[in-house]
């Protein structure tokens, strides 16, 4: 790994490898551990059904609750803000997706690139704004620990590194795009053993709670 | 609880583990959300109290010992054990703090039914021996006396003397083959008799056949609050056995609203079976006897009034609209808060918060929550169903000095009432 160019087909070839399987088998580990647990039969008469409820919380919640929404209206417009402006660049971006039709051979049409540029742009932005929320608002802070501030970092490096490779901000080409993949693949290696396990866990949460409350008759 | 150990304390956070409270802790952000939710962060401005954080030994035992990642951290040493210290630390976040309101189950963007945790995590700090003084005498009075008031049945047979004589109306006790058997709650029979003479009233225009216990009247469950099973399913269980022995075919759940949550969706659990009778809230039932029009009732409150809901009973007992529908009939001035129904602010004395004395001071600062909703209103008369928010409520407004009159759904309903010409 001498040069620039090494560097690159390294992480484009083993690297990668390494960073999918850690993701993948890390990822299946996570939700085994917890649908492993299940939960005993609930044998209280129903007032309600838990399927349909249950799917409904799965959407419904990723809308806020008027009255918190007022209260941290920060918290949630930035939220929204990141996370679209995450998958927008990750997802509708022309070389990501040729990058998945390679690997996968799923196609669906990408945006124009200097749109996903200002989506990054204010990804980014948003991205800094909240770290400075994380410190300074309170409660977040009081909650955060180590982690917060690690899985915040690897979810901006893919971020930064990127918006740095499409503006060739870094000489030569391939070290800044090498370096953007690199932090791609520390974002999957990371993500079985932390807190970004979310995106996937978010779906058995919202379900159980959904399905809890409707057994009671109440849409959560 | 005694004999109470750590260990004792770590093997029930373990028996409470399960998918979704695993699904829950992979899934917290830390985002914050809940504590906006939450009176004891709205009120205190101390973000100690934000929900999640009420949960974090119960976090640790998840991290440490069910997830991979977090036994080998543990081997390396890199994790922070549950201890006595940190148990004793967080007694009075997740009992003084916490009402099981379940406001927070509400909004939690990843869908964390945080209020179920902390019920389930109770189990843990209570067979480790750190729960509130004020919640293990009344536990305790549950179990020896059976009640936590210490209220024995001579106290109920006077009540109910009392009843006969100012309604000349007979009070059934232990009749067999009744259709419902009627519990109450010992704060009913101590402060507000008023509600056993409105059933009695009630109960008589609509031909309803009921009965009490002498044996099991009691519906509180002091052992839901402090949350031990063991103590939970010995009351559920006194319950279960009179019913079934009456032959009833329904238990009419009173008033008041974790009794509700107990005997109506944690019973069955903790007997491990379904019940041979229902479970009906009384606010369930008299909402049917109005459909089928069976209750009569004549003229209106004048008042601008307006209902709390319990926590209990509305939010996580599903009963939502029955309150509305028989407020409708008999009120002319009627508004609703501005979070209402399942998004309505609990009062702060539920979840034994009104059983732990300890917790006095940062019940009548959280209870600001709702006089700001009150004050919102401008409002002359409270209505609300649960005997332990009404208890709760007219100390908050005494406290801040608002006069208004706070006053029980069921009786209301009595109030208006047809009388028999007979
Ligand atoms: S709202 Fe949910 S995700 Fe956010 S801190 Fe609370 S429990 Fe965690
Ligand atoms: S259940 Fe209610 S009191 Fe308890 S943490 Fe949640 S919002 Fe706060």
């Amino acid at each position: 790994m001498s040069t620039p160019t090494d560097f690159l087909l390294w992480v484009r070839g083993p690297g990668f490898d390494i960073a999918l399987v850690i993701f993948i088998i890390g990822v299946i580990i996570r939700l085994l551990e917890v649908l492993v647990l299940g939960r005993k039969p609930d044998q209280a008469e129903p007032r309600g059904g838990e399927l349909g409820p249950g799917l409904r919380t799965v959407v419904t919640r990723t809308l806020p609750e008027t009255g918190s929404f007022k209260r941290a209206p920060f918290t949630v417009i930035g939220g929204y803000i990141w996370h679209i402006g995450f998958f927008i660049s990750l997802f509708l971006f022309v070389p990501h997706i040729e990058l998945i039709n390679a690997t996968l051979g799923l196609i669906w049409p990408g945006i124009p690139s200097n749109l996903v540029d200002a989506v990054a742009a204010v990804t980014i932005v948003t991205l800094i704004a909240m770290l400075f929320s994380r410190l300074s608002h309170p409660v977040k802070r009081y909650l955060s620990g180590p982690e917060d501030y690690l899985t915040w970092l690897v979810t901006f490096l893919p971020m930064l590194t990127g918006y740095l490779a499409y503006h060739r901000m870094i000489d030569p080409y391939p070290l800044v795009l090498g370096l953007h993949i690199l932090s791609v693949e520390l974002l999957m290696v990371v993500f079985p053993f932390t807190k970004l396990m979310h995106a996937f866990t978010f779906i058995i949460a919202r379900w159980y709670n959904g399905a809890m409350a409707g057994r009671r008759g109440v849409q959560s | 609880m005694s004999g109470a150990t750590l260990e004792r304390g770590m093997n029930a956070f373990r028996e409470q583990m399960n998918a979704p409270i695993a699904s829950f802790f992979s899934s917290c952000v830390n985002c914050g959300m809940c504590a906006e939710a939450c009176l004891f962060y709205t009120e205190t401005d101390d973000p100690k109290y934000t929900p999640i954080n009420k949960l974090e030994p119960f976090r640790r035992v998840w991290e440490q010992e069910y997830t991979i990642w977090g036994k080998v951290k543990s081997m390396l040493g890199l994790t922070k054990p549950v201890t006595d210290e940190l148990l004793a630390e967080w007694e009075e976040l997740i009992y003084d703090g916490c009402t099981l309101c379940g406001r927070c189950s509400m909004v939690c963007p990843v869908g964390n039914d945080i209020s179920y945790m902390i019920r389930r995590a109770r189990e843990g700090f209570v067979a480790a021996g750190y729960a509130p003084e004020g919640i293990k005498g009344a536990s305790r009075r549950a179990i020896t006396i059976g009640s936590p008031m210490g209220v024995k049945y001579p106290a109920l047979a006077a009540q109910i003397k009392h009843v006969e004589a100012d309604t000349g109306l007979t009070i059934p006790v232990d009749v067999e083959g009744a259709d419902y058997m009627a519990l109450l709650s010992s704060m009913e029979i101590m402060n507000f008799p008023e509600y056993l003479e409105a059933l009695a009233r009630i109960f008589k225009q609509a031909g309803v056949s009921w009965t009490i216990s002498s044996k099991a009247f009691e519906a509180t469950n002091s052992g839901i609050q402090i949350g031990s099973s063991d103590i939970a399913r010995e009351l559920v269980s006194r319950v279960v056995s009179e019913a079934e022995k009456l032959k009833v075919k329904y238990v009419i759940s009173p008033e008041c609203g974790h009794a509700y949550t107990a005997i109506r969706w944690e019973g069955p659990n903790l007997i491990g079976r379904p019940y041979n009778f229902k479970v009906v809230h009384i606010l369930e039932l008299l909402d049917e006897l109005r459909a089928t029009g069976r209750i009569k009732t004549e003229g209106t409150e004048d008042d601008r009034l307006t209902f709390h809901d319990p926590c209990q009973i509305v939010r996580k007992g599903g009963v939502l609209e029955q309150p509305r529908n028989l407020l409708e009939m008999v009120t002319s001035d009627y508004v609703d808060m501005t979070d209402s129904r399942e998004m309505n602010w609990c009062c702060g004395g539920g979840g034994g918060v009104s059983a732990n004395e300890r917790a006095e001071e940062l019940r009548i600062k959280v209870f600001k929550r709702k006089k700001s909703q009150l004050d919102e209103l401008n409002v002359d008369t409270l209505v609300t169903a649960c005997a332990n928010c009404r208890l709760i409520i007219e100390e908050g407004l005494e406290e801040y000095r608002m006069e208004m009159p706070v006053v029980g759904l069921t009786e209301m309903i009595a109030e208006h009432l047809v009388e028999d010409k007979e």
